[in-house]
Parts: C-alpha cells; structure tokens; sequence
C-alpha cells in the first residue's frame, strides 16, 4: 500500500492489508492508511506483483556504490525557489 | 396550518445517525478480520459526527436549554425518534450489511437534498456527511453483492437478512404532517419520490447481489411517535448507563 502526500510527489509505502481483490484492497487501505489525512493518492499492490531483492544479495546490489561520492550531485548549488530534491 | 418544526426534523434524522452509530460501535472487535473491524468502527465514528452535529442544532433550535448530550443520554425510549430499521440488532454480520445498506442507500439521499437547503448549518453538516455516507454505501454494496453472490452459506443468511429487515423499510417513507411541511420547504423528498429512488437502487443492487425482496409490501412503523421495536430499550441501557449512574460526569 503507497501513499501520495500530495499531488506531484512520489508515491511512498506505507503498510500492507488483507484482501481478496482489488476493491476490497483499495477499501481496506482507505480505512486503515487515510483516515487522518495522510494523503491524497493511493495505489495498493498485490505483495506478488513486488519484485525485491534478496537479502543475501545485498552486497552485490547496493555495496559498489559506497566508494563513489561523486555520483551524487552535492557540488552543486541548488538554485533558490527549488523545494523537492 | 401548523408551522414547520426544524428541530424536531433535526432530532430524528440525529436520532437514526446516532442509533446507527452504536449499533456500529457494537462491533468493535468482533469483525470478520482485522481491516473489517477498523473500518466498521470508522464508518460508526462518521455516523456519531453526523447525530452530534445534529443534535447539537436540534437543541439550539428547541431553546429549551438542552445540549446534545441532554438529548443523547437523558430521553428515554419513548423520547427517541430514530427508524426502527436502525435499532434492529446486529445478529449476524448479514444483518449489519443489509440494516446498514439500506440505511445508506436512504441517508444519501436525505442528506443530497439538505446539502441543497437555504441554512447554513444544515447544508454544511449534509455536505460533509454525504461524502462518508457515499463511502458507506460504497462499503456495503460491496458486502451485499459479495456475500449475497458468495457460497451457499452466505447467500442464505443474507437473503434471510433481507427478510427479516424488510418489514422496516417502509418506515423510510413515511410521512407525517410535518415532513410534509419539511418538503415543502425543499428539505425532503416526498415519501413516494424517495421510495421510486430507494426502490430504483436497491432493487438493482439486489438483483447483482442474487437476492429477492420478499413481495409482502406489509411495514411496522411508529417511530415518528416514539413507538420502537423491543430492541432500542436494551441499547438505551447500555448508552446511557454512566449519564445514569454519575449523572453530568466530567472526564
């Protein structure tokens, strides 16, 4: 279950339900995941649909990057007025 | 010509809200499965918003010093005016589906109309409960189509829901000479334009559903008078048992 916050920013995951289809899956998370105005986007998707990474893969996956600072854009300026990086 | 009583119009339609709201809070914990149990509280805690707001009008409105919870927690059966279909138990989770979806099917409708009216209050408290009561009618159809077009099992004991309860559906359109003066003045649908929309949408929905109506058009009503089923007596008890045992307590 992702929730949008508002209009434009990404969709983030915020939890799971139980359901049998799609219906009852948008439901449940509506009265679970937006009853205090967490949101105003809403995607829910089968656990299934959901490919991941092994753990036990974790070193060839993400490790790599850890020498290679310049990859992110931390030289720059960011130029004012600018609000979502 | 008698003249139009805003509050007592506020009162029963607060009345079948708040009752409705109970029977809700009744199933706290006892849902079919977790997502269920939140929900069924939730769409309780929208119907108690609606009977506050209500409420707390109808006692402005009467000016006789009485808050909501006046009217809440000290009138005693024969003081309340909610639809009998509301008070009817929760005997299986059928009977909270069905009694909740013909409910909703109705207050939509209601509270359509209200959202239309030259009163601020009144308009603002329909507007803002027509968008929950669109989702409750959304919920319900969805476990009235689903269970009546379920197994075996389901289907019987919502079909025998639909029996039982059918006898308090014509209450929905009565009329008495107040709510005549109530449509009048554009609050209300008349008793037959809202049963030709109710019958439109339910009997469409049952049909999905793989349900019958039973063809007895027969109706118990009397709430209008305070007359209610023995049901709403044994709620009252259980409502009103701290306002009755520490009368006024503060938290």
């Amino acid at each position: 279950m992702f929730i949008q916050t508002k209009k434009g920013l990404p969709f983030k995951h915020a939890g799971s339900v139980h359901a049998f289809d799609k219906e009852m899956a948008i439901q449940n998370a509506r009265d679970l995941y937006t009853r205090r105005g967490e949101g105003r986007g809403m995607w829910v998707v089968p656990a299934d649909a959901i490919v991941a990474v092994d753990p036990s893969d974790d070193e060839s996956f993400f490790d790599p990057s850890n020498d290679k600072i310049y990859r992110h854009p931390t030289f720059y300026e960011l130029p004012e007025g600018i609000k979502n990086m | 010509m008698e003249r139009l009583d805003l509050s007592k119009f506020c009162i029963r339609l607060g009345d079948s809200c708040l009752i409705m709201a109970h029977r809700q809070s009744e199933m706290c914990s006892k849902g079919p499965f977790l997502e269920e149990d939140i929900a069924q509280t939730n769409l309780g805690l929208d119907l108690l918003g609606q009977a506050e707001a209500l409420l707390i009008y109808a006692a402005k409105l009467e000016g006789k010093g009485r808050t909501a919870d006046d009217l809440a927690y000290k009138r005693p059966e024969r003081h309340y005016y909610n639809l009998l279909l509301t008070e009817q138990p929760n005997t299986d989770f059928a009977f909270v589906t069905v009694r909740q979806y013909f409910m909703s099917v109705y207050l939509v409708k209601v509270f359509e109309k209200l959202a239309t009216v030259n009163d601020e209050v009144i308009s603002g408290v329909a507007a803002k409960g027509l968008k929950e009561l669109k989702y409750h009618l959304r919920h319900y159809k969805m476990w009235l189509v689903r269970l009546g077009d379920g197994t075996e099992e389901s289907h019987q004991r919502m079909q025998t829901a639909v029996n039982e309860l059918w006898m308090f559906v014509g209450e929905l359109f009565e009329e008495d000479d107040n709510d005549r003066l109530m449509v009048e003045e554009g609050y209300k649908f008349s008793g037959a334009e809202m049963k030709s929309y109710w019958t439109d949408i339910v009997l469409s929905d049952i049909q999905e559903a793989t349900l019958t109506v039973p063809e007895s058009d027969y109706a118990l009503t009397g709430s209008k008078k305070g007359i209610h089923t023995e049901y709403l007596g044994y709620m009252l008890t259980e409502m009103q048992y701290l306002q009755r045992a520490y009368p006024d307590a503060k938290w």
